[in-house]
């Protein structure tokens, strides 16, 4: 298992290396900060000055050379706009999108898990029926329509909850974070909710393919046959053996929970990563994008590894393969 | 004790069974009017070609029929009991505790994602309220009894860290955990190697013995019944077409069917010569002749098998179904 583990981290390395050459070049390839940084009437000395000062007067090579330098000292670069080194700037908005991803997943699973298994197990009936068509609808609505439509229902209609913002924040085992807060989890509950409805859609499906694939099965008739009670087959011989496709599943869609949190984080003003990138893509503050991605790929670097080994701990088959 | 005396207790009878399956295309009788009765410490051989309904017998008993199947008629008295009669949560209690089943594929009746320490522990759990240290202690004891070696450390693993016939004995000590009054074996040994068939086979028998359990081993194979069962229950579309005790129905069959299933077998003792075939195949469970559904294949077949045979019932409770029977001539020539 170590072994696996340490050659997993690796490989992780060589992905990260690849995927800062792509970026670099290809970040270096689109259009040229000078015009959007500096204001059209600036002189020929000042242009001189400030493509020194951000060192864009070097061949592409040597500043891939010093970025990587310094990269490996922790510094991806500082901020055009910001004035910041780029690794802080999107750390210090990395926690909010995070929430939101992880509370959204949290949600996909506990609403998703149950439907999919009654579902499942009564497919067919009118209760399938009912659970598949919201599915289909959760699938189907754009997302940013099904945002605006939230706000629609329960800010503006009900006013229940907020549309917009973070709310306040508390420390939670020193993680800042609004769950700390019941006007933080007021703020949280929409856009948590608006970014986990596709995925509480596909953790229904999941679940109800799997249940059905599974209940025919030899192994189930075997556990009846033994007199077990029908909740320990379904919650212990059957949901055991699903959970192998949607923890795979699961764990893919929480980098693009990251993703599409870009669409929530601007329809709900909410302060993540998602808003950030999509501003500095507009101005082409170059050290921010670089680091975001760079960023981003650790971070599915690390769930899939974490997927990897949560695979193992449900399959035994796997993991006496991988000792 | 080879034989269990006349005396023995009745641990299930069957009358009459009947297991339909409503489908589109019509009724399909898969058991139509099955009757046996199985003693304590005997061992009952069910043969018959795949088809005629000898599974569905099987699952019928202990209430596992998947639908379309359901129980169309008859009774199924087990130790006096009527389970056709009996709530879900009666049957519960009984499976795996009073009445065991064994599968056939040793492959898919373990759940491949947990050890067989969980399936053992939690069958003994589901029917006595006792420790778990108690339930692992009985667990490991079960199966030294169906020689696995070193059952302390075995018991960990996982299904797939098995062999087949490993497996299968890890299903029979399942089983065997509750010391179960009768047990349902649907082909246990068909998946397996020749030579681990027949140690199984051997080891079952004794257990059977020593235990005083009723077993009711399925089979298709006529050859390994032959060396296992004390009596044979040869099925056909649906239908017991003879039962009797094992010597009875390997050297005297009545029914044409029977005779055809031994001819149509290799053994030692007729080295070189040819083997005899039963002409044609089983009819479809919707086209079935009417009468004797064996006489469109049958070389004795008379204008009175177009009418439905009676069970004639002989001494040592020998049934058959037939019009013709064969008597006294050697079937196997």
């Amino acid at each position: 298992m170590t072994a696996f583990v340490i050659r997993r981290l690796l490989q992780a390395v060589l992905v990260l290396f690849v995927t800062s050459i792509i970026v670099f070049v290809g970040v270096y390839a689109i259009g040229d900060p000078l015009e959007i940084l500096l204001p059209p009437d600036a002189t020929m000395a000042e242009r001189a000055q400030v493509t020194q000062a951000l060192g864009l007067d070097q061949p592409l090579p040597i500043q891939y050379g010093h970025f990587l330098w310094n990269a490996l000292q922790g510094d991806l670069g500082t901020s055009f706009v910001y004035n910041q080194p780029s690794i802080s700037v999107i750390l210090a908005r990395l926690p909010a999108t995070l929430e939101l991803a992880f509370c959204a997943l949290v949600l996909a699973i506990i609403i998703g898990l149950p439907l999919g298994l009654i579902s499942g197990l009564k497919a067919g009936s009118a209760t399938d029926e009912t659970i598949m068509t919201g599915s289909i609808l959760g699938f189907s609505l754009p997302n940013f329509w099904q945002g605006m439509m939230l706000i629609m229902i329960f800010s503006v209609y009900l006013g229940w909850l907020p549309s917009t913002g973070r709310g306040q924040t508390g420390t939670i085992f020193g993680i800042e974070t609004s769950l700390a807060t019941w006007d933080g989890i007021r703020h949280l509950i929409l856009p948590a909710l608006n970014l986990s409805l596709a995925k509480i859609a596909l953790v229904i499906r999941l679940t109800r393919t799997g249940v059905q694939e599974t209940m025919p099965l030899d192994f189930v008739k075997f556990a009846k046959a033994r007199g077990l009670s029908s909740r320990r087959i379904v919650f212990v011989h059957v949901l055991k053996n699903i959970l192998i496709p949607i923890v795979t599943v699961i764990g893919v869609e929480f980098g693009s929970l990251i993703a599409f949190a870009v669409v929530t984080e601007t329809i709900f003003a909410w302060p993540g990563v998602g808003k950030l990138i999509i501003d500095s893509i507009n101005i082409l503050d170059r050290p921010i994008v670089v680091a975001y991605i760079l960023v981003v790929v650790t971070m599915f670097i690390l769930i899939n590894l974490f997927v990897d080994i949560l695979y193992s701990l449900l399959d035994p088959r796997i993991r006496s393969k991988a000792r | 004790m080879s034989n269990p005396s006349e005396t023995s207790e009745i641990v299930l009878e069957v009358t009459d069974l009947k297991t339909h399956f409503a489908t589109p295309a019509g009724e399909v009788k898969s058991v139509d009017g099955v009757s046996f009765s199985v003693r304590r410490g005997e061992i009952l051989g069910l043969v018959g070609e795949s088809g005629s309904g000898k599974s569905i017998t099987g699952f019928s008993i202990i209430g596992l029929v998947d639908p379309p199947g359901r129980n169309v008629g008859g009774s199924i008295l087990f130790k006096g009991e009527d389970l056709l009669a009996a709530s879900e949560k009666q049957l519960r209690t009984l499976r795996g505790n009073r009445i065991a089943m064994i599968f056939q594929d040793p492959m898919m009746t373990l759940n491949p994602v947990l050890s067989v320490k969980t399936h053992m522990v939690e069958t003994v759990l589901a029917h006595e309220s006792v420790s778990r240290a108690e339930a692992l202690r009985r667990s490991i004891e079960a199966l030294r009894m169906v020689g696995i070696s070193q059952p302390e450390t075995r018991i960990e693993s996982y299904p797939h860290e098995f062999s087949g016939g490993m497996r299968q004995r890890v299903a029979i000590a399942i089983a065997l955990l509750h010391k179960p009054d009768l047990i349902i074996a649907d082909e246990p040994t068909t998946a397996l190697d020749v030579t681990i068939q027949s140690q199984i086979l051997s080891e079952v028998q004794v257990l059977c013995r020593e235990l005083g359990m009723g077993l009711i081993w399925i089979s298709h194979d006529l050859g390994v019944v032959a060396g296992l069962a004390d009596r044979i229950a040869v099925m056909y579309a649906g239908r017991i077409v003879e039962q009797g005790d094992v010597d009875q129905i390997l050297d005297r069959p009545k029914h044409p069917y029977t005779a055809g299933l031994i001819g149509s077998a290799p053994a030692a003792n007729r080295r070189g010569e040819r083997l005899t075939q039963i002409r044609g195949s089983a009819p479809h469970p919707l086209r079935r002749p009417e009468g004797c559904a064996f006489r469109t294949r049958c070389d004795f077949s008379t204008d009175a098998c177009l009418q439905e045979p009676t069970e004639t019932i002989g001494a040592a409770d020998y049934r058959w179904r037939c019009f013709n029977p064969l008597g006294a001539t050697e079937a196997t020539s």
